[in-house]
């Protein structure tokens, strides 16, 4: 029997195994339904106390998004999703199988957060056990890399995720096809991979999630990319505040060996590929490919100066490909339904879906998958539920530390790297904040700017020196300290900061306060020492 | 030169966990990361011994290591109190008022982010976001996340897990 069948039983056997319960029961096992282990329990023990043990099948599963009603229950095949489950709900929820719902616990069938989401790279999430390879492989997973490695050639592999116009999905955006091109084409008989699982953004947990519920679609992922561009090592840089992921990447890598999808003659072909875990130790800056190749090294992740690109001279000088979690996470099913079903979806320059971590001062927080183009509005209102305890939306932050407020009237907006990019703002990782008429807007820029400060490098001056000088001209607008030389300042400095940092972290530093200063100048002119005064911006 | 770690630090089984972090990548300077991870699993905090222990090891200079250790935030070389609480102070934890929650523990406790108490019994943390955004404001007690809570309840709770009524 070759790999091949070998796997495609292993998945078969999983099936049927699943298929001679009548009902499942998923709970979802993410860091964000808190005490999802008691309530697993407690289904199991009521299970057993019925003699149901051969009908009903508890399982643990990733995560199913809507995580401001969790701890979240999926009953298949009905499904049917239960918010808010306690331990003691286990009785109720078993007695009702087959029959009437719990409706004190039931989520609306129709509701926006689920029919409005497009769920691809999140399809899985929530359906299958992330600790067991087997849940993957009856869902079809590895059979992508299974087939890329046995029956495609690296060019033809590099030929679809050209075409497909996938964009990295870590936040700058560029064409993934072309960069993996450029480390196949690069001289150098050491070639390394990465996988940037260092989600630094405050307000972001795209990555944690999809690690946590599908590790097997990062590591398939990574198994493609590294076929294709020729690299036999391959490492995950992961934050260590993600403990959950951790362990469930530690695990999946483990049962991959097991399976041979990685280490030595995977498949039973002649292609090795081992992939080894990073822990991140709280630096910011370190989501910067290059700092994060200085942290791989084991030094203080400082950014190098760029060109040369990691492409070329990367990880101990070789050409190394770096992508994100997500961007890793959408080849499978790339190289599954091929380059036209992927460019079918979003608009003409953003393809695809992207995941957001829609939060804030939002009614259904969580994690939600839709195409590029949908509208920010759709995504607040619709399917995040709009603002709760009736106060106004102001505002929606998106990228994080570097990218801008986008206020009320932009709402209509479409969801893009060029769209929010002109809006002075960023796609980024997929961090969505909301924030209604409580938040002021000064407050939050100035948090997001200590942010900055703290967490700059301290490599480049503009950064360094420019960022704690934005910070405390931001301090005299919360003190209403501040006059109008110091409005000029201000608006001089980030311009400067933006224009000549070395890396990212400086260059997107001041979009939080450029955005804000173009949409909510007020709320700066109001802050003013003498607001009223002779010296009001304009009267000078 | 380094000074060579102390008998009595050799004596720890724990280091042997440490060595075979460094034997794990030969030895190399590049595990220098990983292996002031597994330290501070072990010890808790990394203490000067600790560090010098490693740079030997490693052939690294202590001021190299020095210099990594206090570049990254989760490294720690003051050893922590009897209890943790630890502070998410992300975006969505900001916006729902997780500021206030450290203004209040200064004001009541004197504590400021990576302080711990005199009597050693409380550190206060803080952590740059755990990704539970959609529970915010997150709060960490010895490692059971407070959720969802408003000032007045994550105040109360605060207090009453200290089990200090005053």
């Amino acid at each position: 029997m070759t790999q091949r069948e070998a796997l495609q039983q292993q998945a078969e056997q999983r099936q049927q195994v699943l298929d001679a319960f009548s009902h499942h029961l998923l709970v979802c096992a993410g860091l964000g339904c808190l005490h999802n282990d008691e309530i697993i329990k407690a289904l199991r023990k009521e299970i057993a106390a019925q003699g149901l043990e051969q009908q009903i099948l508890v399982r643990k599963a990733g995560c199913m998004g809507l995580c401001a009603l969790g701890p979240l229950v999926l009953v298949l095949p009905d499904a049917v999703y239960y918010q808010t489950v306690t331990p003691q709900d286990a009785g109720e929820i078993v007695a009702a199988l087959g029959k009437e719902p719990v409706q004190r616990l039931l989520l609306p069938a129709d509701l926006p957060f689920f029919s409005k989401q497009q769920k691809k790279v999140l399809a899985l999430s929530g359906r299958i056990d992330p600790e067991n390879i087997d849940d993957y492989l009856a869902a079809g997973g590895y059979a992508s890399a299974v087939n890329a490695i046995t029956a495609m050639s690296p060019p033809e592999i590099l030929r679809i995720v050209g075409e497909s116009g996938l964009r990295g999905r870590g936040g700058a955006g560029y064409p993934t096809g072309l960069k993996w091109a450029t480390v196949a084409q690069a001289a150098g008989e050491r070639k390394y991979l990465i996988c940037n699982a260092d989600e630094g953004d405050p307000g972001a947990f795209m990555d944690r999630s999809v690690l946590e519920s599908t590790p097997h679609a990062v590591l398939e992922g990574m198994l493609i990319a590294a076929y294709a561009v020729g690299a036999h090592t391959g490492f995950i840089y992961v934050r260590a505040e993600y403990p959950l992921a951790v362990k469930r990447l530690q695990l999946a890598i483990r049962e991959a060996e097991r399976n041979r999808l990685l280490g030595q003659g995977v498949c039973g072909t002649s292609f090795d590929f081992t992939v080894q875990l990073r822990l991140g130790a709280g630096a910011f800056v370190c989501g910067e490919e290059t700092a994060l190749i200085e942290s791989i090294e084991g030094r203080r992740g400082t950014p190098r100066p760029k060109p040369p690109y990691p492409a070329e001279n990367g990880l101990w000088g070789s050409p190394t490909l770096i992508n994100n979690v997500e961007t890793y996470a959408n080849i499978p099913l790339i190289i599954a339904r091929g380059a036209a079903w992927f460019a079918a979806q979003g608009t003409e320059q953003s393809k695809g879906t992207k995941v957001f971590a829609l939060t804030g001062r939002i009614k259904h927080a969580g994690l939600v998958e839709v195409p590029m183009g949908m509208t920010l509005r759709e995504i607040v209102f619709e399917i995040g539920g709009g603002i709760p305890d009736g106060h106004a939306f102001k505002a929606v932050q998106t990228g994080g530390p570097s990218g801008g407020c986008i206020p009320a009237e932009h709402l209509d907006a479409p969801i893009s790297y060029e769209s929010l990019s002109a809006l002075g703002s960023i796609m980024g990782s997929g961090g969505m904040i909301v924030m209604d008429d409580t938040s002021n807007m000064v407050d939050i820029v100035k948090y997001f700017m200590e942010f900055c400060m703290e967490e700059s490098c301290g490599k480049c001056v503009p950064c360094r020196v420019g960022t704690a000088q934005i910070h405390s001209l931001l301090q005299k607008f919360c003190d209403r300290q501040a006059s109008a030389d110091d409005l000029a300042a201000l608006e001089t400095l980030c311009d400067l900061v933006k224009t000549t940092s070395l890396c990212g972290l400086g260059q997107s530093a001041p979009n939080p306060v450029l955005s804000t200063l173009k949409y909510f100048r007020q709320e700066y002119l109001d802050r003013m020492a003498d607001p009223s005064g002779p010296h009001q911006e304009g009267q000078l | 030169m380094p000074t060579p770690p102390s008998d009595l630090h050799l004596q720890d089984k724990r280091w042997e966990t440490i060595d075979r972090v460094m034997r794990r990548h030969d030895f190399r300077q590049d595990a220098l990361i990983e292996t002031l991870h597994a330290a501070q699993d072990a010890f808790g905090y990394l203490d000067a011994d600790t560090l010098r222990h490693i740079a030997a090891r490693l052939k690294t200079p202590p001021s190299k290591v020095y210099g990594v250790v206090t570049f990254y935030n989760h490294f720690k070389t003051k050893p922590k109190g009897e209890h943790t609480l630890v502070v998410c102070t992300g975006t969505a934890c900001h916006v729902k008022g997780n500021d206030r929650v450290l203004a209040w523990m200064e004001e009541h406790y004197q504590l400021k982010p990576g302080d711990t108490t005199t009597d050693n019994r409380i550190s206060l943390l803080e952590v740059r976001c755990v990704g539970a955004c959609a529970l915010a404001p997150v709060v960490i007690a010895d490692g059971s996340i407070i959720a969802k809570k408003s000032l007045a309840e994550s105040t109360a709770m605060i207090r009453e897990w200290l089990n200090d009524a005053a």
